[in-house]
């Protein structure tokens, strides 16, 4: 088990360093551009499979418990441990990880995003593969900020060099933005560890924040809050997100949005809730405040680009959808309560799911159309896509209805919960606040499904095609095999919301209540 | 009947433990055989003399060995032997190291830089003045005395001014020379003056001595000594490159051969910074009221003024990659004097100083390497504009993924993770220390810095603009390029090798 975790980690690094040799002379295959991308199936199949078997090894009986552990001492002057492990908060995001990174690697295989070499394409792949396994496996704080660090030149070089119009300025915009976050973040976690004495996550939660005061705790919750704001993103700090979705590669898109911006959430869960309690009651509503601006400011601005003449791009629209989905994560942390924290892991996961999936859809359409602008996909009356490639305009009708939170769908459960858990926050919370922030947040989704549904009749009905309208392409058997994993998940975590739930639920109410074992 | 006179000997003639001050002789005896052997050897057996020059840098840094075992002290006052003017202790020898390391690596370049050069550098001269200023900067870290502090800071810098200004009929490196002289001149006066304040205040020039007696100066003097403290800093903080002292910086490192470009922003820092050290801390602790705010305000202001210069380097502008290592060295200085500011606030000094120490290390080897790629790219771009690096990575994919490493090393991101650990030892000094508006400032910079040392290591492995033909790579340039690339891929995979220096006293 400890070997598989590590594995997660240190694999993608050696496929990384092994996909910039020359391959070996057995495994050529037609052109070397092939062979290189196979490689990096091959490799993030494996550690998709090495996920799988660790979650299937996973004792479920005992969510709550530190599984899979490794602890070795590897910088003792900064008292910095190798300390990984994984309990039922960051199984989930391991596997979706590992999944959507191997989806990615699938589906890039047979439609290689236009730039240079494939060669440093998967190379940087599985560097980002493995510092986002890393963000999700360690236990250190100091390794914490060094695997979210690891993430940032390699989408930096995947939006700058694969990308699409824009590209230089919006990857300039994430990095920038991401590093000045994350430098601050790093100013609190070694307030932390200095006034406590250690950065082990696991001994800092057990604490419960009791060696530390009040206003260390306030001050470190107020940097490291900003750093992870940056990346959820929480409204104000999101103006780096719709530049960077809409100018990624298909790839980096469902990888930011599925992933990267889960390292953001996850450190709220994982570190400020257990280890700084008392800070983050101060600043909780607050959190919650921007939390439901998010939300209401998403759905707005998505409402605007989908109007007809706004001249909106999909991908953009998509990433401000991502804003008001991040928003109600947000929420259900601000509660402080195990159902909000729960339904925000769940809408963690759902959104990773889901909204990868769109970004996949509207990758093809791209591939197909030339565009992803609105206005020129819809013209006068609709892209009609249920008539020109129906399959693939129902996978979008599908998408769309997951993400505007229809229940017996995996959109549906996180949102309610957060709903659920801001109606009756944690004991020391102002419970009117809370109670507007719900309502708000309600309203919020109306304005999502309002968005959702023109988005739909915008690009997949529409007037019958002409004879002479070219037909598009309908789902090829590589974006099958890519997507239906994302949809069969949607529909199971909707339908059975209890396999992530019974995993978080036990988690969430040990680090509630001082940490986990 | 012998004894009395035997005694008056002995109060008279010192015993000097040879061993424990052989690293800077040796380079200092190499130095002189060299200048004299270039009046007897042929013109076309001058290569000789820079292979002995380099053995003879490597044997004064093995010379550091047989001294780990434990501190010792030579040239001690009669009568008390703790007070000493010579100590080889733990931090002498790794300042030591790091300079005679330094120097070696800069001795690589000019292995190759003489050697294109044709005969138009005088090599016995050269190799004479960078073997002794070696020596000095590798006397400066052990000297605790005032005078033997200016004497070695002297000594590692006279022989700079020469070779900034070695290259003969070349109006830019005269001018550089000058203006390098000129101020630097200004600051080790003033520096002077500031001593003799100390020593009219306290009556010794002993550093552990004056920290004893500066406690309980006169009132009257009060003044005298507190002014003394601030002048004698100015000279170090010249020395350090540190604003508003740093304007010498791009002109001198433009005007200088390439590889004294690469030793001064190395071995030249960690001559400053290892003074200002000594000075502060070992001299005047007490008075760490007045030269910790002065410190960091310093800081904050170098790395700002520093990595604003970095960024406003133009791409194309001649020498521009030169001109941003320069100002990024003055960036990466205002980095190093964090911890030194921090020493003044933290129970612990020696921990902070160990931050400092451990950082200076990363970066000399790193700093090092980017030059080792500059003096392998210059070679066929004599320009040396930022632009000229698009491409590398077609023709030289392992130089320019070697040189992006180091970029990002000195950024401080992944996969430069000894670079990222050294920034956190830094800020986790300044955290430690409360001065958390300095950590702040500090991080603003390293995002700043991030964008020029980004910008140009994705030039790296843009597509070229015109195909050209490989040139071999000479062996002592690719020698020096492998060690500091195996050097930083060794620290980061086990940063506690430079990083224990943070957890252990130094002195």
């Amino acid at each position: 088990m400890r070997f598989l975790l590590a594995f997660l980690v240190v694999g993608p690094l050696i496929g990384a360093v092994a996909a910039l040799l020359p391959a070996p002379p057995g495994l050529q295959g037609k052109s070397p551009e092939q062979a290189i991308l196979r490689h990096g199936v091959t490799v993030t199949g494996v550690v998709l499979i090495a996920a799988i078997v660790l979650a299937l090894g996973f004792d479920h009986d005992h969510p709550s418990k530190m599984q899979a552990t490794t602890d070795i001492s590897w910088i003792p002057a900064l008292d910095v441990r190798i300390h990984l492990g994984v309990d039922g908060i960051s199984l989930p995001l391991l596997v979706l990880s590992a999944l959507l990174t191997f989806l990615c690697a699938l589906y890039s295989c047979f439609k290689l995003p236009s730039g240079p070499s494939p060669k440093a394409f998967v190379a940087l792949l599985l560097v980002l593969e493995s510092g986002t396994l890393a963000t999700f496996a360690v236990l250190d704080l100091l390794l914490f900020f060094l695997a979210f660090e690891t993430v940032l030149i390699p989408m930096y070089f995947l939006i700058a060099r694969w990308g699409g119009e824009q590209r230089t300025r919006a990857a300039w915009k994430f990095i920038l933005f991401t590093l000045l976050g994350s430098v601050v973040m790093l100013l609190g976690l070694l307030l932390i560890g200095i006034k406590a004495g250690t950065f082990d996550i696991m001994a800092l939660a057990t604490d419960n924040g009791s060696g530390l005061t009040t206003s260390v705790q306030v001050t470190a919750v107020l940097a490291i809050g900003i750093g992870l704001a940056v990346k959820t993103p929480m409204w104000p700090l999101h103006s780096w997100l719709p530049d960077a979705h809409t100018a990624a590669p298909t790839v980096g898109s469902v990888l930011l949005a599925g992933v990267l911006l889960k390292m953001g959430t996850y450190g709220f869960v994982r570190i400020l809730l257990p280890v700084a309690p008392d800070g983050f009651r101060t600043f909780a509503p607050y959190l919650g405040a921007f939390a439901v601006v998010g939300i209401i400011y998403g759905s707005l601005a998505c409402l605007a680009l989908a109007r007809r003449g706004a001249k909106g791009d999909l991908k953009r629209l998509i990433a401000y959808s991502s804003v008001g989905h991040m928003g109600f994560v947000l929420l259900g942390i601000a509660t402080m309560t195990p159902t909000g924290v729960n339904g925000a892991l769940f809408a963690n996961i759902a959104h990773g799911l889901i909204t990868g999936l769109l970004f996949f859809l509207v990758g093809a359409l791209k591939d197909r159309t030339g565009t992803t602008d609105l206005d020129t996909l819809a013209d006068r009356t609709g892209a009609a896509l249920y008539g020109r490639a129906p399959r693939l305009g129902g996978l979008v009708a599908f998408a769309a209805v997951a993400s505007l939170g229809l229940p017996g769908l995996a959109g549906f459960w996180g949102e309610m919960l957060a709903l659920f858990g801001a109606f009756d926050p944690a004991d020391d919370l102002s419970r009117p606040a809370f109670l507007t922030f719900t309502a708000i947040a309600a309203f919020g989704t109306l304005l999502t499904a309002a968005y959702m549904l023109v988005v739909v009749r915008r690009v997949c009905m529409g007037a019958a095609p002409q004879p002479d309208t070219p037909r598009l392409a309908d789902v090829q058997t590589y974006e099958f095999a890519a997507w239906t994993p994302l949809v069969a998940l949607t529909v199971v975590a909707g339908l059975w919301p209890k396999v992530l739930l019974g995993l978080t639920d036990p988690a969430v109410q040990q680090l509630l209540s001082g940490g986990p074992r | 009947m012998s004894s009395p006179a035997q005694s008056a000997a002995q109060s008279v003639v010192q015993s000097v433990d040879w061993l424990a001050i052989a690293p800077p002789t040796v380079a200092a005896l190499v130095g002189l055989a060299v200048l004299v052997a270039d009046l007897f050897l042929g013109d076309n057996r001058k290569a000789l003399l820079g292979w002995t020059s380099v053995a003879g840098l490597a044997a004064s840094a093995l010379l550091l060995l047989p001294l780990l075992d434990g501190d010792r002290s030579t040239f001690c006052l009669t009568g008390s032997t703790d007070v000493c003017s010579y100590t080889a202790d733990r931090f002498t020898l790794v300042i030591q190291f790091l300079v005679l390391g330094g120097a070696l690596l800069a001795a690589l370049l000019s292995v190759t830089a003489l050697k294109d050069a044709d005969r138009g550098l005088p090599e016995g001269e050269y190799w004479f003045l960078l073997l002794s200023s070696a020596a000095g900067a590798a006397l400066l870290p052990a000297s605790r005395d005032l005078a033997t502090l200016i004497v070695a800071l002297e000594v590692a810098s006279l022989p700079a001014f020469a070779l900034v200004g070695i290259r003969h009929g070349d109006r830019k490196s005269s001018e550089a020379a000058l203006k390098f002289f000129l101020s630097s001149v200004t600051a080790t006066a003033v520096s002077l003056m500031g001593i003799s304040f100390v020593y009219a205040s306290t009556g010794t020039l002993y550093l552990t001595e004056i920290a004893d007696r500066i406690q309980h100066v006169d009132p009257q003097l009060h003044t005298l000594a507190q002014t003394g403290v601030v002048l004698t800093l100015i000279g170090f903080a010249f020395k350090t490159a540190a604003v508003p002292f740093h304007f010498w910086v791009p002109d001198t490192y433009v005007g200088a051969p390439l590889p004294i470009a690469a030793y001064l922003s190395v071995v030249g820092k960690a001559v400053g910074f290892s003074g200002l050290i000594l000075v502060t801390v070992v001299a005047f602790p007490s008075y760490a009221d007045v030269w910790g705010p002065a410190l960091a305000a310093l800081a904050a202001l170098t790395m700002t003024v520093g990595n604003v210069g970095a960024l406003r380097q133009q791409a194309t502008r001649a020498y521009s990659a030169v001109r941003l290592l320069a100002w990024s060295s003055v960036g990466q200085a205002g980095y190093l004097l964090v911890p030194i500011a921090a020493a003044a606030y933290s129970d612990d000094a020696q921990k902070s100083i160990g931050s400092t120490v451990a950082y200076a290390l990363m970066y000399a080897a790193v700093n090092l390497g980017a030059f080792a790629v500059a003096a392998l790219v210059a070679r066929t771009k004599p320009l040396n504009r930022v632009s000229d690096y698009r491409g590398l990575y077609a023709t030289r994919p392992l130089s320019a993924l070697v040189l992006g490493f180091f970029l990002l090393c000195l950024a401080g991101l992944p996969p430069g993770i000894i670079g990222l650990f050294a920034k956190v030892t830094v800020f986790s000094a300044a955290v430690d220390a409360g001065l958390g508006w300095l950590a702040v400032i500090m991080a603003v910079n390293v995002v700043i810095a991030l964008f020029y040392y980004l910008q140009w290591t994705a030039l790296l492995f843009r597509a070229p603009e015109n195909d050209e033909e490989r040139h071999r790579a000479p062996a002592p340039l690719t020698v020096a390029i492998a060690l500091t690339a195996a050097l930083g891929i060794a620290l980061s995979g086990a940063p506690q090798l430079v990083l224990r220096f943070t957890d252990t006293g130094l002195f």
